[in-house]
This record gives structure tokens, C-alpha cells and sequence, in this order.
């Protein structure tokens, strides 16, 4: 686990409110490439936009936590579902619009299933 | 009873008896040892288990209030998404792992680090400064509760994966290895009692052979020597004992 000595950043996939907040938390960073940790995702941000940060974000070596919106979350759902790396950890937050289901969540899917409900 | 079930490829020795029963030791322990951590680390996986939980269901009202927080800071001072987003640099509130060993797996914990300063001090100059004090705040709490139930999650993801192999190894252990040693025990004894009886077997059959040869000498050494009496009748009338030395036994061979 050398690696997880390096991943000190926090990522967010999310809508305008949810990464408005987040960075005012302080979790933005932008590196000299200008690359962000952060994706604003609105209507008019297709899906194919959206796996692409998910594979960036997943596969970058800094980022520990990666947090999307469980309503973005839902438009890739098979990417989630399929992903198990320990690093970066997956989080799915709720939205401003989108109220919290405990159901679509992939990890307490798993949760579910293990205890057999 | 040595045919059935799988069995390691052996030749039946003494030797190879004591080793195997040797590794039939060694295994049983470590199927006591495997099952001891399965244990240990299922008491672990479902204490993180009920945490996962409840830190699932916290965050939805804390990101409730986080996000009507930031619905204020709307109000008071308009939008700041866009500025907020190109005034971002350098990350002020990080993540810091630290490592937990359970029964020998190691558990990455993340720890909140935050750097004093901030990117955004003009954000609500004009006014709402205060609406958005109080949203970072809101929010920062948001995002530590958000990092600990990541912490949570992964030791979750990491425990269910060693479970899950700690359990293919008992049952492999149980179910595998365990009957084939077994097996390879119990055909080595019954190959050895068979080499047993064999060579039983051959030694009465030895014995046999040797007393039927004596028993057919004797009879011609009888024969002989009754010949040999009806012949030499006259000189051993008056001789009584005789020389035994003087005549030769064919059965003394020194």
C-alpha cells in the first residue's frame, strides 16, 4: 500500500451546486497541465464526457476519494457497478435535486446482498 | 478404502507415511489458524458494515444542509458557481491515509488534513460574505463526513475481498486437501498391511517348501539306511554301537 501514502486529493464528479460547494470546501485542484479534479456536469454534458473523467479520475495516482453524484452515477451505472478498485474509494453523494436512494448505491447493493435481504 | 477419493501420487513407504502424516498436522493447524482470522476479520466486516450504514444515511441530511447552505449564499450574493470554479488552484482540504492492520490486513483509514488558507478570498466581497463563510464551513463538515465514510467504504471493499479469499482457502483446505491427505494415509497403511501379509505369506510358504525337503530327505536317509541294514547285517551284530564316524551322513553336511 505504498501508493496510498500519495493520494492526499479529493475528487467530484457532479452538478454545478454539488462541486460549487465542494471546492468552496477546498477540495479544488488544479494542477500546471491545468488539469482539474473536478467536473461540472449539466444537462447538456453527454455521457461519453462523463466516462471519460470517471476513467481519468479513477486511474489518476493523487486522488483518494472520488465523489459523484449518485444521479451521474446512474447515467454510467454499469461503469460503477463493474468498478472495485480499493483506490481511489467511490463515493455516491446526493444532489441538491436528487434526494438520496439507498438502493441504486452500488456498494450497499453489496451490502444488501451479503446480508441476504 | 485405499481407492476411494484422490490421492497424492506416493509410493507407499514408512517414510512417506510419517510425512504425510506430518502434513496432515501441518494443514489441520492451518485450517484452524485460516478459520481463527476468517473469524476475526467477519467480527470486523460487520461491526464496518453497520457503520457503512448509518455514515450512508448521515450524509444524506448533512449534504441536505450543505446544500441549502449554498442555496443562501445564492440568494445573498448571486452566483458564484462560475467563479468559484476558475478561482480554484490549489487544494486546500486533503486526505491524509493512515494504515490499521486487522488480523494482518492492512486497512487504509483517511484522515482529514486541512491547509489553512483559502482560494477564494474575494468570493462575496460585494456582499452575502458571510452566507459564504458559513457555506464553506457547512460544506467542509460535509466533506469530512464524506471522507469518513470513504474510509469506511474502502476498508469494506478490501475486507470483503480478503473474506472472500481467507474463505476459498479454508474450504480449500477442508474440503481438498485435508480427505486427499487422508486418503493418501489410508492407502499407505493399507499398502503396507498388504506388504505385510505377503510377506507373511511367503515366509510360511518358505517354512513349507523347507520342511517338505526335510521331510523327503529323511525318508531317503530312512530308505538308505535300511538297504544299508539288510546289506551289513552280519558286522554290526557283534559291534553293537558301531563307529558313527565311520559312516557318512549325507544330511551332516560338516
Amino acid at each position: 500500500m505504498a501508493t496510498s501514502k500519495d493520494r492526499i486529493l479529493l475528487a467530484v464528479i457532479g452538478d454545478e451546486d454539488t462541486v460549487t460547494g465542494m471546492l468552496l470546501a477546498g477540495i479544488g485542484q488544479v494542477d500546471q497541465r491545468q488539469k482539474r479534479n473536478f467536473l461540472v456536469v449539466d444537462s447538456k454534458t453527454n455521457v461519453p464526457a462523463i466516462e471519460t473523467a470517471f476513467e481519468e479520475f479513477t486511474q489518476r495516482k493523487d486522488i483518494a476519494i472520488l465523489l459523484i453524484n449518485q444521479h451521474i452515477a446512474e447515467k454510467i451505472r454499469p461503469l460503477v457497478d463493474k468498478y472495485e478498485q480499493a483506490f481511489p474509494a467511490l463515493l455516491e453523494i446526493p444532489s441538491k435535486d436528487h434526494p438520496y436512494d439507498p438502493n441504486k448505491d452500488s456498494v450497499l447493493k453489496r451490502v444488501q446482498k451479503l446480508f441476504g435481504e | 478404502m485405499s481407492g476411494a477419493g484422490p490421492r497424492e501420487n506416493i509410493f507407499p513407504t514408512r517414510m512417506a507415511l510419517t510425512n504425510t502424516k506430518l502434513r496432515l498436522k501441518g494443514a489441520q493447524t492451518g485450517h484452524s489458524l485460516l478459520a481463527k482470522k476468517r473469524d476475526a476479520l467477519t467480527t470486523r466486516f460487520r461491526a464496518i458494515l453497520r457503520r457503512v450504514d448509518e455514515a450512508k444515511r448521515k450524509m444524506g441530511r448533512v449534504m441536505q444542509l450543505a446544500s441549502f447552505s449554498l442555496a443562501e449564499v445564492t440568494y445573498a450574493t448571486g452566483d458564484i458557481a462560475y467563479l468559484v470554479q476558475e478561482q480554484a488552484k490549489t487544494a486546500t482540504f486533503r486526505v491524509k491515509a493512515k494504515q490499521e492492520n486487522v488480523s494482518g490486513v492492512v486497512l487504509p483509514t483517511f484522515e482529514v488534513d486541512r491547509v489553512p488558507g483559502t482560494d477564494f478570498n474575494l468570493t462575496g466581497l460585494g456582499r452575502g460574505g458571510q452566507q459564504v463563510i458559513r457555506a464553506k464551513e457547512v460544506y467542509a463538515k460535509a466533506v469530512e463526513t464524506l471522507v469518513e465514510l470513504a474510509s469506511l467504504q474502502t476498508a469494506f471493499m478490501i475486507l470483503d475481498e480478503v473474506i472472500r479469499a481467507t474463505n476459498r482457502r479454508v474450504n480449500a483446505i477442508e474440503h481438498v486437501v485435508i480427505p486427499r491427505l487422508e486418503n493418501t494415509i489410508k492407502y499407505i497403511l493399507s499398502e503396507l498391511d498388504e506388504m505385510d501379509r505377503e510377506e507373511f505369506f511367503r515366509l510360511k510358504k518358505v517354512q513349507g517348501k523347507k520342511k517338505r525337503d526335510a521331510e523327503t530327505a529323511e525318508t531317503q536317509r530312512r530308505l538308505l539306511e535300511e538297504t544299508q541294514e539288510s546289506v551289513d547285517i552280519t558286522p554290526e551284530l557283534g559291534g553293537g554301537g558301531g563307529d558313527l564316524l565311520s559312516s557318512k551322513d549325507e544330511d551332516v553336511i560338516f
